[in-house]
């Protein structure tokens, strides 16, 4: 038995040695990072040249939305608020519902894409200051965020009441807002629509940028031929991998904050979610693709090969992951190889974060698929890193 | 064991797509020697080194380096070993500096700021340490390159044609830091192609054809070949070459300055093919004792023999 002092210590000092070799592969990817043009441009245009793309597709100031509204109530108030939305450019009154039920059929039917409801007893409550409810039902299969027609619609409350509303005394005055604007119903939340597009266009930049990015990790070592040096050294498959990846993990944040605040000011998609698990959900995902990537730069032998092989991860994850056409639909064998893709469960995870708000139990069911994924890549990658030169 | 050696192959063969590149070759080097590694290129002398430090597997053979197997501990070897590449390896879009300190940084190095500034207060590039390496001159890539592979201070030295392409001057410093290094008991395996580098080395193995045909200590090379020559300068140098080729006796010419060497290792059959070259105008002949450079042509004319 050899006493468990010195063994720990020289365990120790070995991390130590590790994590100063992770350290030099580091810094010296984040010190090549920032002087490659190349890298970087993919980086910063992929993201840009996305989001024009797809924003154009994205009608951000939608106009003439067909709408019906269902008055249940009867009165000046009402009236005003009839006139101002029929003066609305925003909106387009094409029928006057009679019933919930028939408004409900209208908007199944596509005929509508939005349903104004004004609910019972809605001008003795304003008059009372209780702040009444105007309820907007919206189908979400129109591709057009939901907070543009709430606001509209509480603009055009505003401006109706206004005149009504300085005859009433000071005191009576509701404040800040006469009237609460609600979405009190969605149809088709699952469907194509600007909230499913753009964490969607999330995961596909993110999947495209940093693929490219880490698969030439090597291939460019070995058409430089650095890597002669680089495996003289001391370091291991593990830690070359760790440290040619994680400089990225940087670059994919960036990536997500840009994204994240285009969505939320330029496309208007509301966010719901808990920002921690949105953000562990992401960075699992940036390191997954990451490492995908590190396992490409592993079988090519030159940056074209590589740039091949990202193709063949592309391609999948844009067609079977759901970005394109909904999951659901698709034959069985193009879901099991979807199952496989990182971005299928990156696509679920956003969409219940960032729409439903789901907390950390909701996304488990596709957290611990993606785990499984990045375990298995890094475990091949590792495994298959030449020490050697031959 | 008499001496240490810190090199002990045996047997080292590699095979690239069916064609043998190195063929059963055994090395040993005594600590604290510098070995110079000879031969025209494509002979296999950067397969060895890359076989000996563990960047190739050999495809048969055996050995220890620094006393590690070469085969099953090259991550010890790897620690232990400074190899200078005959490529430029290092990156060229990172600053000197930063090279060396990436270099010192793999090493775990815990002075790694001080050894740093000692490797650019050596090589003199202090005022030049934030300069890209890819916008050196060649000659200052290599000097560089060296700096980085001693910068753990490695017990053994394996560099492969280290002076390629720098000035004399340079050249010089470098034998000095070799020998400077020798003298401390760090063990030199160095490949060149210069016969005023391979003169200073203590032993010598010449390689052709991925085979050893020579392994001796350089001053006894010349002996050892047993080669007899003549100095012979004339107005016109083409009439006695043409007339040497090909002559019975006579294993190299080979043209050093304003001069033609023939040496043979027939002194009987080397005199009768030379003595009639005085009729030449302008001809003198000039008895000399043959030196390294002619041994190893005349090694390389007998191999190419035996081999093609
Ligand atoms: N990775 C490889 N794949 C295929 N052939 C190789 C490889 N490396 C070397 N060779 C071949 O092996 C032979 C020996 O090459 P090596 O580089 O060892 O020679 P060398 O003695 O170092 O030559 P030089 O003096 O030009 O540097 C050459 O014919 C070369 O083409
Ligand atoms: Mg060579």
């Amino acid at each position: 038995m050899t006493p468990p002092k010195p063994s720990n210590a020289r365990a120790l000092a070995g991390i130590g040695r590790s994590l100063s070799r992770i350290l030099a592969i580091f810094m010296k990817e984040m010190v090549q990072m920032r002087r490659d043009r190349i890298t970087f441009s993919v980086m910063v245009a992929v993201p840009i040249l996305q989001l024009t793309l797809f924003g154009f597709a994205i009608n951000t100031d939608p106009r003439h939305l067909a709408t019906a509204v269902l008055l249940k109530d009867e009165g000046p108030l009402t009236r005003s608020i009839l006139s101002g939305l029929r003066q609305s450019s925003y909106f387009d009154i094409i029928a006057q519902a009679r019933s919930e039920a028939e408004g409900e059929a209208m908007l199944r039917s596509g005929r509508i894409s939005y349903l104004i409801v004004v609910p019972e007893n809605f001008e003795r409550d304003f008059v009372r200051g209780e702040r009444p409810e105007i309820l907007i039902a919206a189908d979400a299969s129109d591709p057009v965020a939901a907070s543009g027609p709430v606001s509209a619609v509480r603009e055009v409350a505003l401006r109706a009441l206004a005149a009504d509303f300085e005859r009433l005394p000071a005191t009576l005055r509701p404040d800040p807002s006469p009237v609460n604007v609600v979405v009190h119903r969605q149809y088709n939340p699952a469907g194509i629509t600007a909230y499913n597009i753009v964490p969607g266009l999330l995961g596909v930049i993110l999947t495209m940028t940093l693929i490219m990015v880490t698969s030439i990790a090597l291939t460019r070592e070995i058409e430089h031929g650095t890597i002669e040096a680089l495996l003289s050294t001391p370091v291991r498959p593990l830690e070359m991998m760790i440290g040619k990846t994680t400089p990225y993990i940087i670059v994919g944040v960036i990536q997500t904050l840009v994204v994240v605040t285009a969505s939320v000011v330029i496309f208007r998609i509301p966010f719901e979610g808990d920002v921690i698990i949105f953000a562990f959900a992401i960075v699992v995902f940036i390191m997954t693709n990451l490492i995908l990537g590190y396992l490409i730069s592993t079988a090519a032998r030159t940056q074209m090969q590589a740039m091949q092989m990202t193709f063949f991860v592309f391609l999948p994850s844009i067609l079977l992951s759901g970005f394109m056409f909904p999951f659901r639909a698709m034959p069985e064998w193009a879901r099991a190889i979807g199952e496989c893709l990182p971005i299928t469960h990156f696509l679920r995870m956003v969409r219940e974060v960032t729409l439903k708000g789901a907390g950390a139990a909701d996304i488990v069911g596709d957290l611990w698929p993606l785990l499984v994924i990045m375990s298995v890549l890094a475990t091949i990658a590792v495994m298959r890193f030449r020490r050697t030169l031959d | 064991m008499a001496e240490e050696l810190v090199i002990d192959v045996k047997g080292l063969t590699k095979k690239f797509g069916g064609k043998t590149v190195v063929d059963h070759f055994d090395l040993a080097v005594p600590k604290g020697l510098i070995y110079g590694f000879l031969g025209p290129n494509g002979s296999g002398k950067t397969t060895t080194i890359r076989m000996v430090c563990g960047l190739l597997k050999p495809d048969e053979g055996s050995g220890a380096c620094l006393g590690f197997d070469v085969i099953r501990e090259s991550a010890a070897i790897k620690e232990r070993v400074g190899y200078m590449t005959q490529k430029f390896s290092l990156y060229e879009d990172l600053s000197i500096r930063e090279n060396l300190e990436f270099i010192a940084r793999l090493y775990s190095l815990d002075d790694r700021k001080r050894r740093v500034a000692a490797a650019l207060a050596d090589l003199g590039l202090e005022a030049r340490a934030t300069q890209l390496a890819g916008k050196l001159s060649g000659g200052w890539k290599q000097r560089l390159a060296l700096a980085a592979c001693m910068i753990h201070e490695p017990r053994l030295l394996l560099l492969d044609e280290p002076t390629a392409g720098v000035d004399p001057k340079a050249r010089r410093d470098f034998w000095d830091t070799i020998r400077h290094y020798a003298r401390q008991g760090v063990t030199t395996l160095v490949s060149t192609h210069y016969m005023d580098e391979a003169v200073q080395c203590d032993r010598i193995a010449y390689i052709a054809y991925g085979r050893k045909l020579l392994d001796a200590p350089t001053r006894e090379i010349p002996a050892r070949i047993g080669l007899q020559g003549f100095e012979i300068v004339a107005d016109d140098l083409e009439e006695p070459a043409r007339r040497l080729k090909d002559a019975a006796g006579v294993d190299v010419i080979a043209r050093f300055g304003a001069a033609i060497h023939a040496c043979g290792r027939d002194e009987v059959a080397l005199e009768a093919a030379v003595r009639p070259l005085a009729a030449i105008p302008g001809a003198k002949l000039t008895p000399i004792r043959p030196g390294l450079e002619e041994a190893f042509i005349y090694l390389m004319n007998e191999a190419r023999d035996n081999f093609e």
